[in-house]
């Protein structure tokens, strides 16, 4: 290190003769401060996406680094939001990525004590196994007017409103087909 | 709005440093009163009180926008004579029948469609919450009306509202809601005199609004007053719903919801709708105005998006393949299916009704009696482990051993591991990419029903069985893409835009819709997001490259409109109110209604348009008719059928109350949805006795901190660590009252639970001195639950469920309870102690109070309004 260096690396120098009289920013910044970067700069990707949590629809930028979340923000184009984002929105990044997210198929048996595992295949084919008999055990063809009814009340469903409007209505579509119309959501709530 | 829609609430701020005045009303003083101008506590339940209060300053003083008024409302339609208003029924209006609790609609009607337009009897209409389907259109109506422009006519709609809000007074305001009549007056000033030609007015209300025996009049008092001072359509004026969940008003468009299909065309009824040209006139209702007239041409549609080639005009597109409802299956009548062992299977996809729905315990003992249960979500939440950590095992209700249900937790992909919309509560619909992938056996809603469906199909192959022929006609061929065959979401989004079936072309709105099996829409409203073959929804133009009302920000229903009824921006010849409040207007020159949003109008259609006599559909609209999805053109002031409990609003009390009601005889809403069953029941209300044993209101809301049910801010540590225990907030005065300390336990007791929490002694809440005696109001949040990284009792089950009889939407923003300080009691003891307070409020299980409320014997205390001089 030259003397001169060794001079404006003096935070005094700096505050006495560059841009920041009062020593409360640049002429206080370290070394390491100074190399340090905001972890959205490194960012492989960034996806355009709204926040999870009320009916606002503040705008997110996800920021994605190796394949993982790294960064959740508020998006500054957004007319809605300018960018800003509330306490919960801000802790989008900890939301996915929390350990506690259950990340395997998890099963319990009719009356046992303790979860056990199962494959994400085999739960799937059980379910529609269920959902058959379900029709077969509580299916009703017509009323007793004989008027048509093509429906189970053995099946409901309750959910959609943290959903996708396309994931709403494959929903919407499968269940009506399938008959069962006992389908809700938070709206209702 | 500070507190739970933060965000949003920059907005109002915004609003307040240009000059407008901020109002806030709440039973608690929080975030937003802290920086509004002017904070009214409110006894909870009172709105009505309230905002009829309103309504009647501004008719006593003429302060309505009357050119708006005479145009754009039906306050100069004449009603039938037969109609009686509920200030002369003590409560009821004419048509109610006692026998099952609803009303007959006939005398409600017009003058002269007494018996053609009527929508009959209710008490069907009720179970199928049927008020929801009027989320997009006006209630059936006929086009032509009896009109007197002068407003003179003794039954024209404006002179009957005069008369039915007459005793809303401040003075009567103040006796009901504990509103002192100078703060009300001050209220009333400034909305009135801020709304007209150069100002406009806008209504706020989070969802706490919705959950109220009455909550459907609530919202209706709100835009009774919103059409009387002309702020409907208008730029800063509109009634603003805040709904709670990302996606909560998509998922009403297109419905996860028993009684809807997509587009709010109506489930079909085992009765009324036998046939598909039946369903199709029961929602064009011929001879009506409107463009609900092309009815035919969206459920046409939408059964051959569902049914694809086995979908032609020969079979009426599969109309047959659609099941029917015969009454009430809504989520509380499910839930109570449960318990009773009707229901084999169950869905819970990113809900928790164990903590979020009313009446936990009955959500949980219904689960707990299930052959299955399915549970999709991001983490293990209580509807999942209720059969090994709920309160009932530790109660010895539920015995794991001994309980049946088979439970699958299948982990769900978040919002940033696919793609796909939301749509806000503004309507706006809104693209969200996709940031990563899923992690382990996580996957999206889509993947799961998809491939679910793929599979029954693959397993019912070759069946002759005929109810098997819905799934197996079903289109339901979708692109797949990466590693674990992912459903394309474009696709889906696609088909519910809709496209022309032989050439493929996407089309650009729902004028395009055919009758003919030509067109399949998947939800007709949402036609054109993908209009000209472009995602319109992933638009995201800067907010500083564009105006204000940044069209080219995603895109919201219909059409990309952002005001609706914006034809009322302009005056009746097409000109703009005022400069100011310039938004949609006439061009004379070029023959077409333009400005800076999307016309809620036919392009070209002049405000001097008349229709022919007879004109039905969209040609029946006038050119100065602005409220064009309704069968006569006009805003509601008075709502001759579509509200089942009531053309107009009147305050009742709320199913649980401490006070008599001082306006009425009639204490609840007599048209309220109740469950007579062994797991529900009702804290007793005045005129009944005992209800002193529940002394206490409480109230709940959100936390600016955590979400709803809890599953998506209890699991987050920052989120857990800035509110990371239960508690109940209580006056000084109520604490002194009680004995409770700060900081110390208390318990809260109800007739279907105990909770306990931390108590928060502090003035955000104050005693309110109502109609010569004081009540106590508590509050709590309702996030808690047994499961998460915090934990704590859920508020929700203290409620039981008695519901709004528009919407089936339960009472859960106010009930009854006792508070006692200390722990409540644990073990078979809990149960004991609400069986102790059910015996001495003379609570039977199973049993509902009287609907019609039965006044006590001559020379008993009444408290009502006969018995109680004004004070």
């Amino acid at each position: 290190m030259g003397i001169r260096a060794f001079i404006e690396g003096w935070p005094v120098y700096r505050q006495l003769t560059g841009t920041d009289p009062l020593g409360r920013g640049a002429a206080a910044q370290s070394g390491r401060s100074a190399r340090l970067t905001a972890r959205t700069e490194g960012a492989d990707t960034v996806a355009r996406s709204v926040c999870p949590y009320c009916a606002v629809g503040c705008g997110q930028r996800v920021f994605v680094t190796d394949g993982r979340v790294t960064q959740i923000e508020g998006d500054p184009d957004s007319p809605i939001s300018r960018g800003r984002l509330c306490p919960k929105g801000s802790a989008s990044r900890s939301l996915v990525t929390s350990p506690l997210r259950q990340t395997t198929v998890r099963y319990r048996r009719p009356y046992a004590t303790e979860w056990e595992d199962l494959e994400l295949d085999v739960a799937l084919d059980m379910i529609a196994d269920r959902i058959l008999a379900a029709r077969e055990q509580t299916w009703e063809d017509v009323d007793s007017e004989g008027r048509p009814l093509n429906r189970t009340l053995g099946i409901s469903s309750l959910g959609g409103a943290t959903l996708d409007n396309e994931e709403n209505y494959l929903i919407k579509k499968l269940f009506t087909a399938m008959g069962a119309l006992q389908i809700e959501n938070q709206a209702r709530i | 709005m500070a507190e739970a829609h933060p965000v949003g609430f920059q907005w109002v701020m915004e609003a307040k440093r240009r000059g407008a005045k901020v109002f806030h009303v709440d039973p608690r003083f929080t975030r937003t009163s802290a920086v509004a101008d002017t904070y009214l506590p409110i006894r909870a339940g009172t709105d009505i009180a309230l905002l009829g209060g309103v309504v009647n300053h501004i008719l006593e003083n003429e302060l309505d926008f009357r050119e708006y008024v005479l145009s754009y409302t039906n306050a100069a339609t004449i009603v039938s004579e037969r109609f009686v208003d509920a200030e002369d029924g003590d409560g009821f209006f004419s048509g109610f029948d006692p026998e099952t609790g609803s009303y007959v609609q006939d005398s409600w009607q017009y003058a002269g469609h007494e018996s053609d337009s009527g929508s009959g009897h209710t008490a069907q209409e009720r179970d199928s919450a049927a008020g929801l389907r009027h989320e997009s259109h006006g209630a059936q109506v006929h086009g032509e009306t009896l009109r007197d422009e002068t407003l003179q006519h003794p039954r024209c709609v404006y002179q009957i509202l005069k008369r039915h809000f007459a005793r809303y007074t401040p003075e009567m305001v103040e006796r009901v809601c504990g509103i002192p009549r100078e703060k009300f007056l001050e209220l009333a000033r400034a909305w009135t005199e801020n709304s007209g030609r150069e100002r406009t007015g806008c209504l706020i209300y989070s969802v706490g609004w919705t959950q109220h025996s009455v909550g459907v009049q609530y919202i209706r008092t709100g835009a009774i007053i919103q059409l009387l001072l002309g702020n409907m359509g208008r730029p800063g004026g509109g009634i603003l719903a805040l709904r709670g969940h990302a996606s909560i008003q998509g998922s009403t468009d297109i419905p996860t919801l028993f009684n809807l299909l997509p587009g709010y065309l109506p489930m079909p009824h085992h009765a009324d709708h036998p046939t598909f040209d039946a369903w199709v006139d029961s929602i064009r209702h011929p001879g009506q105005k409107g463009f609900w007239g092309n009815a035919r041409a969206f459920g046409a549609s939408l059964l051959k998006a569902y049914w694809g080639d086995a979908a032609t005009p020969e079979n009426d597109f599969c109309y047959g393949h659609l099941p029917r409802l015969t009454g009430d299956h809504g989520t509380y009548q499910q839930v109570l299916n449960m318990i009773d062992g009707k229901v084999k299977g169950y869905f819970l996809l990113g809900q928790n009704p164990a903590v979020g729905s009313a009446h936990g315990r009955a959500q949980r003992l219904g689960m707990a009696n299930l052959d299955w249960l399915v549970v999709r979500d991001l983490f293990m939440i209580e509807s999942a482990t209720f059969w090994q950590n709920g309160p009932e095992v530790a109660t010895g209700e539920i015995v794991p051993e001994q309980c049946r249900t088979e439970v699958f937790f299948l982990p769900a992909a978040s919002y940033v591991e696919k793609e796909g919309t939301f749509t806000q509560t503004q309507r706006l619909v809104q693209w969200r990419e996709k940031a990563v992938d899923p992690p382990g056996d996580a996957r999206s809603e889509l993947w799961f029903f998809y491939h679910l469906g793929r599979r029954l199909r693959e397993k019912l192959a070759g069946s002759d069985q005929p109810r098997d022929r819905a799934l197996l006609d079903l289109a339901w061929d979708y692109p797949t893409h990466g590693p674990h065959a992912e459903p394309s979401a474009e696709a889906v989004l696609r088909e519910i835009n809709g496209y022309d079936v032989t050439t493929g072309r996407l089309l650009s709105s729902f004028a395009e819709a055919k009758d003919d099996g030509s067109t399949a829409i998947g939800c007709w409203i949402y036609s054109g997001v993908y209009a000209d073959g472009v995602n319109q929804a992933a638009r995201r133009r800067s907010r500083h490259e564009q105006d204000w009302v940044a069209a080219e920000w995603g895109w919201a229903w219909p059409a990309n409109r952002r005001i609706l009824y914006n034809r009322a921006s302009a005056d009746p010849q097409g000109r703009p109110w005022s400069e100011r409040k310039r938004y949609v207007w006439w061009d004379p020159d070029a023959g077409e209604w333009t400005g800076y949003d999307v016309p809620d109008f036919e392009r070209t259609k002049p405000p001097t348009y008349r229709p022919p006599k007879g004109a039905a559909g969209p040609e029946g609209i006038a050119g100065d008719d602005a409220f064009v999805m309704q069968g006569d053109g006009k805003g509601w002031l008075y709502a001759p059928s579509g509200v089942l409990d009531g053309p107009l609003p009147t305050h009742f009390e709320p199913a649980e109350s401490p006070m008599r009601n001082p306006l009425y005889g009639q204490q609840a809403n007599p048209t309220r949805k109740v469950y007579a069953h062994p797991v529900n029941s009702v804290n007793p209300s005045p005129p009944q006795e005992h209800s002193q044993v529940f002394p206490y209101v409480f109230t709940v809301s959100r936390l600016t901190e955590h979400h709803t049910a809890g599953a998506m801010s209890r699991t987050v540590r920052p989120l857990a660590e800035l509110q990371p225990e239960m508690f109940v907030e209580v006056s000084p005065e109520l604490a002194a009252e009680a004995g409770l300390t700060h900081l110390g336990w208390a318990h809260l007791i109800s007739g279907r639970a105990v909770i306990e929490a931390k108590v928060l002694v502090t003035d955000r809440l104050t005693p309110l001195r109502v109609d010569g005696r004081v009540i106590h109001q508590l509050w709590l949040p309702y996030h808690f639950g047994f499961e998460g990284l915090v934990t704590g009792d859920s508020a929700n089950d203290l409620f039981g469920i008695t519901l709004d009889p528009n919407v089936l939407i339960q009472e859960s923003k106010i009930g009854t309870c006792d508070v006692r300080p200390g722990r409540r009691p644990t073990g078979p003891a809990l149960r004991d102690l609400v069986a102790d307070y059910q015996r001495r409020a003379g609570i039977i299980p199973g049993r509902t109070p009287p609907m019609v409320t039965v006044r006590r014997p001559a020379g008993q205390a009444d408290e009502g309004p006969g018995e109680h001089a004004d004070a």
